[in-house]
């Protein structure tokens, strides 16, 4: 009986017409798309885009070349080079440079960082448009941080309970 | 000589360019309209940047198209290479001669229309098996063997389908078709309600002789990249582009014509104004036909090779040929009323 | 320049290019484009005949030969590997032979047309106002059915003949049936059983979170 069933079924294509039904109804429903230029989803205040370089109120920079983020980072991105400030003798970077080909987004150099000096922006639209523009050196990266105090502060105020 | 010249060669021309033109950017905007519609049933948008609602997008992709270089792969064979898009186009474009827009206008009103229409439609194969073999590339031999094989199966019993309307109709011309439908009761006068099931293998194997989803297997992305087409690029890929569009179009248009009454008027000849019959119903029915290629293609996976000759022997076939039968039957007992007169 | 001078040109023209592609056939060396060649010549073929007013005949011939049977033809050839200038060694060889069974064929064919020109027995003229294609179905139907139904029955037996032979079944091979598996249900594939939630015996090492009660106060 089934089987005859069964013929009648596919014969009739009613499975067809259920399955075009279905697509006609979606037709008409909303749309999930994001026209993404124009329009954005909400970013989590934890979310992990383009490095900074971040200061001090007062206009000092905050890294003291620890070296950790150097340590910890999984992909071997970054690079720093120390040597005492002739100024004051101080130890700070002659040279922190990400290389953003090879940097993987995973957050640890933020993490690690004992003073909170490097960061990752909301910053995700970035492109490069000649070879070794890849490698962001320090005097980019603490313009990025200057640029985005703002949001980055914000972000981290936002954070502070949880860490 | 030259009150000839403009008789015999101006006036067709003009003619044929005033099917074509229009077909042309008909089918720009049916691609539009496909991306669109598969975009709405997908729950996105669909293209909606360049032009208002994105309706210069076909346009910007024919640019396109046009200005890219065509390549020549390795080891093809030039000759045939070039000339595959152009057998392909040229058929697609030809078939449109004997179709009937309303009762006075058609541009070559012959009594073989349908004949004519099935030697075009068995020719357009040409194009897919020398683009396959031509491009000297596995994959595109592989999806033009595919594509051949497909549309002589799907031919037959799409020639099968037609064959009960000629039973009924008596006639192989279009014009005498649709006439053959005309009667007072509208709609419920039409060829789709007596031949149902030939109808709906029409439609199915119009859509497998286009090479369309869920038979498009020649095209089988997953397996075999793109087909017969693989190798193409530029200009030549838009011909076979225009070429499968045309024909997509041109089936709807058939199926409008031979089943669903063409310019006639799915409402009683008694009924004021939407009673008349007219060109516009051609292109509603049509539309409507067209947009069914979508619905298919954003709704049903794709057929596996062998279940699609299955279908077409195996299940099509049978079917048409007990329905030629049983419309023999209707036009010898006079089941059915042919042609009653508008 | 009337239409029958006009009618004289087309029909030189394709019969010359009927002609040569003919004889492209057998003198190209690549043998899909002698393939292409036939097409070519059925296709001038059609359009003479379409000139003759015999239009059915036309189309049937562009619809069977050229739509169906040389794209086979074509098939074929292309899944042949045939090295190109071993075709073309015999050609000298075997010219004598050829030219006289061509010339056989063709005393064949003048001879079978003078009989027929002699013999009265013909159709009548295309009633005028009758479309060909209708002439033709007349005339198939009711004078000549006996021998049309003869040569269909024949072509049938054709088809049962190629079946059987091409309807090898070998033993230990197996063979997907496709109606089986467009028959098949989700039901007849999965099925989903209804469990118990299912709890520890005893206390283990991890503490177990007790699942609140119903009928707790």
């Amino acid at each position: 009986m089934s089987r005859v069933t069964n013929y009648f079924k596919s014969l009739l294509l009613i499975e067809l017409f259920k399955g075009m039904g279905l697509t006609m109804g979606y037709m008409f429903k909303p749309k999930y798309t994001v026209r993404y230029p124009m329009e954005h989803i909400p970013k989590s205040n934890r979310f992990r885009g383009l490095h900074a370089l971040r200061r001090y109120a007062n206009g000092e920079e905050r890294c003291i070349a620890c070296k950790l983020c150097e340590a910890v980072c999984p992909a071997l991105a970054i690079t720093i080079d120390s040597a005492p400030r002739p100024s004051d003798g101080q130890r700070r970077t002659t040279r922190y440079d990400i290389d953003l080909f090879k940097c993987i987004f995973c957050g640890f150099c933020e993490e690690s960082c004992p003073v909170d000096s490097i960061v990752e922006t909301h910053v995700h639209e970035y492109h490069f448009e000649h070879r070794g523009e890849n490698v962001v050196t320090k005097a980019q990266l603490l313009a990025i941080g200057d640029r985005f105090e703002q949001d980055i502060a914000a972000a981290r105020a936002q954070d502070a309970a949880y860490r | 000589m030259a009150e000839q010249l403009y008789d015999h060669v101006l006036i067709p021309i003009l003619y044929i360019l005033a099917i074509v033109l229009p077909l042309v950017i008909g089918v720009a905007m049916f691609v539009y309209w496909e991306r669109k519609v598969i975009g709405w049933m997908h729950v996105r948008m669909g293209p909606n940047k360049i032009g208002p609602l994105g309706l210069l997008q076909a346009f910007a992709d024919v640019v396109k198209l046009l200005i890219k270089e065509v390549i020549l792969p390795t080891n093809a064979n030039k000759f045939l290479y070039y000339l595959a898009p152009m057998l392909a186009l040229v058929p697609a474009l030809a078939a449109w001669a004997v179709i009937p827009f309303s009762p006075q206008v058609v541009l070559a009103n012959v009594n073989a229309g349908v004949l004519y229409l099935l030697a075009m439609t068995s020719m357009g194969v040409y194009g897919i098996i020398l683009a396959g073999w031509a491009s000297n590339s596995r994959y595109a031999l592989l999806g033009a063997m595919r594509a051949t094989a497909q549309v002589i199966s799907y031919e037959l019993a799409m020639g099968m389908s037609i064959v009960c309307v000629l039973v009924l109709t008596g006639s192989l011309n279009l014009t005498a078709i649709v006439d053959a439908q005309a009667g007072s009761k509208g709609i419920l006068d039409w060829f789709f309600i007596p031949l149902l099931p030939v109808f709906v293998i029409y439609f199915v194997s119009g859509v497998a002789e286009t090479n369309r989803a869920p038979f498009d297997v020649a095209e089988g992305e997953s397996e075999i990249v793109a087909g017969f087409h693989v190798e193409y690029s530029g200009s030549a890929f838009a011909l076979f582009f225009l070429a499968e569009y045309a024909n997509m179009i041109l089936v709807s248009f058939l199926a409008a014509i031979l089943f669903m009454g063409g310019w006639l008027s799915p409402f009683p000849a008694s009924w004021a104004f939407v009673g008349h019959g007219g060109f516009h119903w051609l292109f509603i029915k049509a539309f409507l036909f067209a947009f069914m290629f979508l619905w298919f293609r954003a709704s049903f996976p794709r057929y596996r090779y062998d279940q699609i000759m299955r279908l077409g022997w195996k299940v099509f076939i049978p079917i048409t040929i007990v329905w030629v039968l049983v419309a023999g039957c209707m036009k010898y007992f006079g089941w059915v009323t042919i042609g009653t007169g508008a | 320049m009337n239409s029958d001078l006009l009618q004289l040109l087309c029909f030189y023209l394709f019969g010359g290019v009927a002609v040569i592609a003919a004889l492209m056939v057998i003198t190209l060396k690549n043998s899909v484009h002698a393939v292409l060649s036939l097409v070519l010549a059925f296709f001038s073929m059609a359009c003479v005949w379409l000139l003759a007013e015999a239009e059915f005949l036309a189309i049937a011939l562009v619809v069977v030969y050229v739509g169906a049977v040389m794209v086979l033809f074509l098939f074929v050839v292309m899944m042949l590997d045939i090295k190109q200038e071993a075709v073309r060694e015999g050609f000298i060889r075997y010219l004598p032979v050829g030219i006289i069974v061509a010339v056989v064929m063709l005393v064949e064919m003048l001879a079978m047309i003078g009989v027929r020109a002699m013999s009265t027995h013909t159709l009548g003229p295309n009633p005028a106002g009758e479309s060909n294609v209708a002439w033709l179905g007349q005339a198939l139907y009711t004078q000549f059915l006996l021998p049309f139904e003869i040569a269909a029955l024949i072509l049938t037996v054709g088809i049962v003949a190629a079946v059987a032979l091409t309807l090898r079944q070998r033993a230990g091979v197996r063979h997907q049936t496709a109606a089986q598996q467009v028959a098949v249900n989700a039901s007849d594939r999965v099925r989903v059983v209804k469990m118990a939630v299912e709890h520890p015996a005893s206390v283990s090492p991890a503490p177990v979170v007790e699942p609140p009660q119903e009928n707790a106060p």
